[in-house]
């Protein structure tokens, strides 16, 4: 279907003189690196100066480490992704009866908004690793883990293991070859949500999450 | 061998200088002065008698047919491949780096270009190039540095001026809170913006007065008749002077 | 405010803005905290050469191949899902939208922060066909409360204290309490907004990336608005300018490094959001529908210039006016332009003409900072003098906009003058004989420089000329 505006618009830039495209050079972003065992301590340590909470745990543990820290924190529910291995673990550990209720997003968003909005405490997501130079964790929501899952409870408890952190955005971003598959949504958090917009005076708990807890899981080495 | 780069360590056996209109008419002890820090280095120093002005003013309102006419003209009277030393960083910088861009597809391109590479500003050649030592016959002073944005962000001179400073044993510096801030002068838009320039030219004054420093150092002229101006007006005691002129009465 | 765009508006809103201790206070205070900020963010000189060096060659090589790139990022965007549209000016952006969200019957939009949506003043435009558009950044929901438009491209309620937002609020938030307590207010404006991300038909957000390689439409932010303006309504619609698009994912990183550094001198936001396409198979959540409008508005004629197209690197930092002398004395809003401080000063008469807005081009020292902190190398400052150039000696040949409308009989004469005394040496030489000699005569203040002379001592010129000087010491002539 002929667009005027496409066309006028594509044969002004066409018509133009080109500048220059010098070639460029990315070294500069290959000179941040750490060893493996200081990556994880640099994410906490940036992380933890934006206000972010780290449950340190093990690959054995960690279900109950999130029980607790509901239980501790007067959070009632959690919402969380039924189908993922991390969600399957979630739910054979968790006891049935009294306590925090696991609660699973499991349905189109048009059919739990309301729940999502006004009944969650917490969601849970796992993450796809982390990045040490500038610390945050890496998320990659998929049908078996909807993106509001890390957006509209007031918590967010995402799972990092800790093997998992990779230099630097641009490291993770080649390495792993992101460019050829990327999901309809993909982000890095680094802590919960904040502002500076009053009198550029920090604030945390804006609209999203207010609190986001990395359950930080010790790798076997 | 070639002294278009600073740090080129061979003394040339004569320069040029360029006195600059501004200190022709207000600062020219201090024009003198530098011609004399230069001599004193062991240099013949040539002053063709026909230069006016860089043409920055004109090139800065984008009258540049007007700017490249003057340009030329200056150009031309230095065809000697000896340096070009100018005491005033926004001059210099007019003539290092945007002369070549003034002269871009003209015949007249490469001998701006040549001019160009040939052109410093005093203080950067006095302490990059001749590398000079300095002994103070001076008594106590404390002193305000005030480098103009041309100088620092055109020409890149940041420590030359001070490390020259800080050969005098008895000169105290005290460094200007917004030292990088601009003062407000920019040419024209002194009068094309004037309350804008005047709010800037007095948080500069108040900064120099500020430093408890009896003289207002700068290498560059234009500065130091709206910041002078400025304190002159508040009444404050503060005497504007142009660094070739304090750097020769200090160590003559 | 009074009409926009006349010659002589800035000055006189500037000289209003430097009356006002408080606006001064607030920009002064703000602007140094975000100068220290950023300057701790770049300590290693190599490394801010290095990486602004990168940055600077991704940026100029996207304008090369820009209308490649664009087709590239809508071919891609296309197979994602995005629905894209192109709108040569602000109208027909506004029109675009309004005809999506007309289809859907939404009524409802929340909008995350968009300097292109502040071009086309569309929540202005929606509000006039029956749709509540409501900004959902803390910043432009603040000013939108109060009637206005942003001071800062980053900080959009910079000018405001928290007095001024508290008595605002109190004022404008039907169940608001009374408080200057940041905390507070920020808990305020998260419960009234969070009902809206909740009811909204629509999201509005701007776009900080388009990378042409993946449609990947990336969104830096702090607050989470902007995932809750994209993520949860049935239908996202993201506004771009045409130059926003870079050509690879890994192109990103160092963009995005830059970005937050010199912006708020963060080393990172709290989110880093990528969109490649609608709800996808088997997602539950996330938009049905996600739109790109991708705006020229001028653009595409910047871009013919080969000097001026460094203008289009922008990457909307806001680092240029943190440092700017001349904004952090006036603020935002005496420019009077959708851009403030040095970016604006060289895109807006570009884009409006420099018959109504040559005024800009010369409210400037060129001192430099901006340029020196600007992380895509732009050189602004030269290109303030090329526009001053264009204004009054640009010609029809030329491709900028209202080139040669600020042309003046008597300045060009004065020019002429001047350059015909300094082309001739004797001439000149004359001429500062009789200033040296009749400097007596001056008297303290002169009417003819009375914007100089009224705050400062006139200059008296010497006693004798350098040249006379050089003349009777015997330097050489050759």
């Amino acid at each position: 279907m002929p667009d005027a505006a496409r066309e006028g618009i594509l044969a002004r830039l066409r018509a133009a003189p080109r500048s220059e495209a010098p070639a460029a050079d990315f070294a500069v972003m290959a000179r941040k690196a750490w060893p493996g065992p200081e990556r994880y301590p640099r994410l906490k340590r940036l992380m933890e100066a934006v206000q972010t909470e780290f449950l340190e745990t093990t690959g054995e543990d960690w279900p109950r480490a999130i029980r607790d820290f509901l239980k501790s924190e007067g959070l009632s529910t959690l919402l969380y992704g039924p189908d993922t291995a991390a969600g399957k673990r979630l739910a054979e550990s968790w006891p049935p009866g009294a306590g925090p209720k696991l609660v699973p997003y499991d349905r189109p968003v048009e059919e739990c908004k309301s729940r999502l909005f006004h009944e969650v405490d917490a969601g849970f997501t796992t993450t796809r690793g982390g990045i040490a130079e500038t610390g945050g964790v890496i998320l990659w929501p998929s049908p078996e883990e909807p993106r509001l899952l890390s957006l509209v409870p007031p918590v967010h408890l995402a799972l990092l293991e800790t093997d998992a952190i990779h230099d630097t955005f641009f490291e993770v971003l080649r390495s792993e070859d992101w460019a050829g598959a990327m999901p309809p949504n993909a982000l890095l958090i680094s802590g919960p949500s904040k502002t500076a917009d009053i009198e550029q005076t920090l604030a945390y708990g804006v609209h999203g999450p207010k609190r986001l807890v990395v359950v930080a899981v010790r790798g076997e080495s | 061998m070639s002294l278009s780069e600073p740090g080129g360590r061979a003394k040339p056996e004569a320069v040029y200088y360029y006195g600059t209109c501004l200190m022709d008419l207000f600062f020219p002890e201090a024009g003198m002065a530098g011609i004399r820090l230069l001599r004193r280095e062991g240099l013949r120093v040539v002053f063709p008698r026909g230069q006016t002005c860089c043409a920055q003013p004109a090139f800065n309102c984008g009258y540049h047919e007007e700017a490249r006419a003057v340009a030329r003209a200056q150009i031309a009277l230095f065809p000697r491949p000896y340096p070009i030393v100018v005491p005033s960083g926004s001059c210099a910088a007019m003539m290092k780096h945007h002369y070549p861009a003034l002269f871009e597809g003209d015949p007249f391109q490469e001998q701006a270009e040549a001019f160009a590479s040939r052109v410093f500003e005093l203080t950067q050649f006095l302490a990059d190039v001749l590398e000079v030592e300095l002994s103070d016959h001076g008594e106590s002073v404390r002193v305000a540095w005030h480098p103009s944005c041309h100088s620092l962000r055109e020409m890149g001179i940041a420590e030359e001026p001070k490390s020259l400073l800080a050969q005098l044993v008895n000169v105290e510096r005290v460094p200007l809170i917004r030292e990088r801030e601009c003062c407000g002068f920019g040419g024209t838009f002194s009068v094309r913006e004037p309350e804008i320039s005047a709010a800037m030219v007095e948080d500069k004054a108040t900064d120099v007065v500020s430093t408890g420093a009896s003289l207002l150092l700068s290498g560059d002229g234009g500065c130091l008749l709206n910041i002078g101006g400025r304190l002159a007006a508040r009444g404050d005691r503060v005497r504007p002077t142009h660094v070739a002129e304090f750097l020769w009465e200090r160590t003559k | 405010m009074s009409a926009p765009g006349a010659p002589g508006a800035f000055r006189t809103a500037a000289a209003k803005a430097l009356k006002d201790p408080e606006l001064r206070a607030n920009f002064r205070r703000a602007m140094d905290g975000l100068m220290t900020k950023r300057a701790a963010m770049f300590a290693d000189p190599a490394e801010w050469r290095d990486l602004r060096a990168l940055g600077a060659t991704i940026r100029q090589r996207a304008i090369a191949n820009l209308p490649e790139l664009l087709e590239r990022l809508e071919e891609k965007c296309t197979g994602n899902g995005v629905q894209v549209r192109w709108a040569e000016t602000t109208e027909e952006a506004n029109a675009v939208v309004l005809e999506i969200l007309r289809r859907h019957g939404a009524t409802r939009v929340v909008k995350g922060k968009s300097m292109v949506s502040e071009e086309m003043h569309l929540n202005d435009f929606l509000e006039k066909h029956g749709i509540e558009s409501l900004e959902s950044d803390l910043g432009e929901y603040i000013i939108q409360l109060d009637g206005e438009t942003p001071s800062h491209i980053i900080m959009p309620a910079i000018h405001k204290n928290r007095q001024q937002i508290a008595r605002l609020f109190g004022r404008k938030i039907r169940e608001a309490r009374y408080t200057e307590d940041v905390d507070e207010l920020t808990r305020i404006a998260r419960r009234v907004l969070r009902r809206k991300f909740f009811e909204a038909e629509a999201g509005i957000s701007g776009v900080n990336f388009a990378v042409a390689e993946t449609g990947t439409l990336c969104l830096v932010e702090n607050e989470g608005n902007g995932r809750m303006s994209t993520h949860v309504p049935p239908v996202h619609i993201a506004l771009m300018g045409i130059e926003k698009v870079v050509e690879r994912l890994e192109d990103v990183p160092p963009l995005y490094s830059l970005l937050t550094r010199s912006a708020t001198g963060q080393a990172i936001t709290t989110y880093f959001n990528m969109i490649t396409g609608p709800r996808g198979p088997g997602e539950k959540d996330g938009p049905r529908e996600v739109h790109l409008v991708i705006l020229d508005n001028g653009r595409s004629r910047i871009f013919s210039d080969r000097e001026l197209s460094a203008t289009l690197r922008c990457i909307r930092c806001g680092a240029c006016m943190n440092h700017c002398p001349v904004y952090t004395r006036v603020g935002g809003h005496a420019y009077d332009a959708v851009y403030p401080g040095p970016i604006g000063k060289i895109l807006t008469p570009q884009t409006e003409g420099l018959g109504r807005r040559h005024d800009l081009a010369h409210a400037s020292s060129l001192c430099g900072a901006c340029g020196e902190v600007c992380p895509v190398g732009i050189p602004i400052a030269e290109l303030l003098v090329r526009l001053r150039r264009e204004a009054v000696r640009g010609d029809r040949s030329s491709a900028v906009l209202g080139a040669g409308e600020a042309r003046s009989r008597l300045e060009s004469l004065a020019w002429a003058a001047w350059a015909a005394a300094h082309r001739s040496p004797s001439l000149y030489r004359l001429m500062g004989l009789a200033a040296t000699r009749l400097s007596r005569l001056l008297p303290a203040r002169l009417p003819v420089l009375s914007r100089w002379t009224s705050v400062r001592e006139t200059p008296r010129p010497a006693r004798r000329t350098l040249h006379e000087l050089v003349e009777r010491e015997g330097v050489d002539n050759a």
